[in-house]
């Protein structure tokens, strides 16, 4: 006899017959919720005096399958903001539609001929900041819905003081700015090196365009040496208040392999 | 999951109160179940003074064992009139989950917005308190995971701090710790804020003795202890660090201030 | 019957499927890392052990003695890295008693992978094994499950990712012993500032054929703030509400006492010479 108080009055299944769950309720609610399928591992961002670089790898993986390796993963908007995805890819171009859309939406309402020359966008437009505001109220609906788009974005650009402009969203609508960002891998293998470029808003406000770049391809030497579902092939994208130069298929240059003369074996081995 | 459902104890009959619905997938076939939470970390803390509220936040944002964003502040004027809040006379703070934070925070400032364009004067802390509480408690099944804590001055000119739980349950208190080390500042606060278990020395024997008077600090006082506060759960807290963000609310408006906190 | 006990094993499966948790382990949220250098190996920790997200330990030591020529930094569960390295430390003693010889990093590394592989990964020890030897230098990583790598540079816990971006950016072949513990406590410092399970400080270890250099707190980034304000109580704040004296002599009507001479006070242990 099981004394515990939470069998007390219990129908024993041996007596009885186990209970049939199936006069329960047998389906459960509507699972709009997938996982993600074919994903894009990180994006790394950082600023500097004038903008932010960002660096994206090119392969899009199906589980532990290199499955494309062509897929590119920053987007410009407007010409005057990238946006990074990291996370499933189908609901990247699903997010890539969309703001198509936006974009041509804004482009009917604003005439370009009325850019101000100071490099603020003009009033009406969407910059960088205002997109990641818009990006962040969909993605936090999405998920307040339980179907989130399973993706992590980065946003860069100028904001409403043509200062630069980093800022992340995930797939619950959290929303956080850094003078550095990475995600996915990159935020415990890039993060760490791009901190000490530059840990504070000050120092990033320090550094030139030049060492920016230096910095992410760095980042993006040591994301393809130590996570399993990366590529050499990347794309990389400097957004300034002249505008975007986005270069999409750009090689990993002067890799070090030259450490694995040196290994025999995993323990005793020594020839 | 085998060994455990026959009962282990007797190695004898299962009882049914283990059976729960099940749900209708093909054995072996594994749901990756999205979870709309995840806890950002951080603490935050309110104390209210004679004619002042002090409001602070550390602002780091976390997740898991990784550090988001050194600087993320969860400490929010509420209802100015413009996009810069220079006229606000409320401070809103939010711990938890940073999403909801950040959503509860726009409600309750777009309401405060369209009460003083209304009424033409700003929302009193106590009707903010009892709205805030109301839009805490319309989500009560999907709630926002946020512990909020709302500051300002009261009628009379005094320091107001409501506290809430996740749901809506809130109360006016001198002070409140919440968030990540609210249990580590909590009791520290009861003791140096509310003076509990503090007596005047030599006042009496045993239960006779005089508890020390409970008289309301000063502004520079309650400057002091909440960064010694934020100190000390900083040394003993992973997920609190990098900033300490101060606003104080007085009759003049609301100041802020930064100062740092270790980055380890 | 030597090893571990397994007579609470049944009990605690049962309250476990009744929903009462496992107790909690202070475990090393670590960084830990070891580096190659021309002529030795140095290996190097943070100091700071966690309890869930409390930080339970602000200084504590996880580079782990093993013989004079072999030591090991430890991650995972503080109380596995302790008694495994004090374990294979004692057997690594008696065999180097029995054949006269040195201990070799090697058999260090072999002794625990035997033993942890024997514990499919139930014993929570993560280490960096590294020592000088009349074979050369060496250093290896040995993970719970059994399982050793042999690599110039390693990092371990849940800071090995960042102190892994430090190596994979700064590390070159054939470095000098500076430039090695330079790289190993930026490696350190890099875990300590960007993962939150480590913290404080960092714990440097040197060895060579000839010697080993223990840096215990080499650097200290993180040194407490000084309070702004002193909380100290006046005397008689705290309320006493009972009071009893007992005297010494009285003190038979409580307890048993017994007395017992000691032959020589400060008596020494005995000890082989």
């Amino acid at each position: 006899m099981d004394h515990r108080p939470q069998a007390w009055g219990r129908p024993r299944d041996d007596v009885y017959g186990a209970y049939d769950a199936s006069y329960l309720q047998t389906s459960g609610p509507k699972n709009a919720t997938q996982s993600p399928v074919v994903t894009g591992t990180s994006v790394i961002a950082l600023k500097f005096k004038d903008g932010v670089v960002m660096a994206a790898d090119n392969l899009a993986s199906y589980g532990s399958l290199a499955r494309f390796t062509d897929v590119k993963r920053l987007r410009v908007f407007l010409d005057s903001s990238i946006i990074g995805f990291g996370g499933d890819v189908s609901d990247m171009q699903y997010l890539d539609r969309h703001l198509n859309e936006l974009a041509i939406d804004e482009a009917y309402d604003n005439d370009p001929s009325t850019v101000p020359s100071d490099g603020t966008s003009p009033p009406g437009t969407l910059n960088a900041a205002n997109l990641h505001k818009y990006l962040q109220k969909l993605m936090y609906k999405r998920r307040n819905d339980f179907d989130p788009l399973w993706n992590q974005l980065l946003v860069a650009g100028l904001d409403a003081d043509a200062k630069p402009y980093l800022a992340s969203i995930d797939l619950r609508g959290t929303t956080f700015t850094s003078p550095t960002l990475a995600t996915g891998f990159g935020s415990a293998l890039a993060q760490p090196i791009m901190r000490r470029y530059a840990s504070t808003e000050e120092q990033a406000a320090s550094r030139t365009r030049e060492e920016a770049i230096e910095v992410a391809k760095e980042c993006m030497k040591v994301l393809y040496y130590r996570d399993a579902r990366s590529l050499d092939r990347y794309s990389i994208a400097v957004v300034t208040k002249e505008g975007v130069e986005l270069k999409q298929d750009e090689l990993l240059e002067r890799q070090s392999w030259a450490f694995a003369e040196r290994i025999r074996g995993y323990g005793t081995q020594t020839v | 999951m085998a060994m455990f459902s026959q009962n282990p104890l007797m190695n004898g009959p299962n009882y049914s109160f283990n059976e729960g619905p099940k749900v209708n997938a093909p054995e072996g076939a594994r749901q990756h179940r999205f979870d709309p939470y995840t806890d950002n970390g951080g603490s935050t803390l309110a104390i209210s003074g004679a004619d002042f509220t002090i409001m602070a936040g550390d602002t780091r944002l976390t997740s898991g064992y990784s550090i988001n964003s050194r600087y993320h502040p969860k400490v929010f004027k509420i209802g100015g009139t413009t996009a810069d809040q220079h006229d606000a006379t409320l401070c809103l703070s939010v711990v938890g989950f940073a999403a909801d934070g950040e959503a509860l925070k726009e409600r309750l400032d777009a309401i405060c917005k369209m009460y003083q364009y209304r009424h033409g004067k700003p929302m009193s802390v106590k009707a903010c308190a009892q709205r805030l509480s109301t839009i805490l408690y319309q989500k009560r099944f999907f709630p926002y995971y946020v512990y909020a804590i709302l500051g300002g001055l009261d009628e009379e000119g005094k320091g107001a701090v409501y506290s809430y739980d996740p749901v809506g349950s809130y109360e006016r208190e001198q002070c409140r710790a919440g968030g990540a080390a609210a249990s580590l500042i909590m009791p520290f606060l009861d003791n140096q804020v509310n003076f509990k278990n503090q007596h005047v020395p030599g006042s009496g024997e045993g239960h006779a003795l005089q508890e020390r008077e409970r008289k309301p600090l000063t502004r520079s006082e309650v400057e002091i202890l909440v960064k010694d506060v934020f100190d000390g759960a900083v040394e003993r807290h992973i997920e609190v660090g990098d900033g300490l963000q101060m606003m104080v609310i007085t009759k003049n408006g609301i100041e802020e201030i930064f100062l740092p906190l270790k980055e380890d | 019957m030597p090893g571990f006990d397994f007579s609470n094993y049944n009990r605690n499966a049962a309250l476990h499927a009744q929903g009462v948790p496992l107790p909690k382990a202070t475990s090393t949220g670590t960084t830990i890392v070891g580096c190659i250098f021309e002529g030795g190996v140095v290996i190097a920790a943070d100091t700071r052990a966690t309890s869930g997200p409390i930080v339970a330990d602000k200084n504590c030591e996880k580079l782990h003695y093993i013989s004079p020529n072999i030591w090991c930094a430890g991650a995972g569960t503080a109380a596995d890295t302790e008694f495994t390295t004090a374990l294979i430390s004692s057997q690594l003693e008696l065999h180097s008693l029995s054949t006269g010889r040195k201990p070799r990093v090697v058999t260090c590394m072999t002794l625990l992978k035997q033993h942890l592989f024997r514990y499919q990964g139930h014993i929570g020890a993560y280490l960096v094994v590294a020592g000088a030897d009349s074979t050369g230098v060496h250093l290896f990583t040995v993970h719970a499950h059994g399982s050793t790598d042999k690599l110039p540079y390693v990092t371990m816990g849940s800071g090995s990712l960042a102190a892994m971006s430090v190596f994979e950016t700064q590390w070159k072949a054939k470095m000098t012993q500076d430039e090695a513990v330079k790289l190993c406590s930026e490696a350190i410092l890099a875990g300590i500032f960007n993962d939150l399970g480590s913290g404080s400080n960092v714990d440097v270890a040197v060895i060579t054929p000839d010697k080993t250099t223990l840096k215990r707190n080499y650097i200290k980034p993180n040194e407490r703030t000084q309070k702004l304000k002193s909380y100290k109580f006046a005397r008689g704040t705290t309320a006493v509400l009972n009071e009893k004296i007992i005297r010494k002599e009285d003190l038979g009507n409580f307890v048993s006492v017994q007395e017992i001479h000691v032959a020589e006070p400060g008596d020494k242990m005995e000890v082989d010479v």
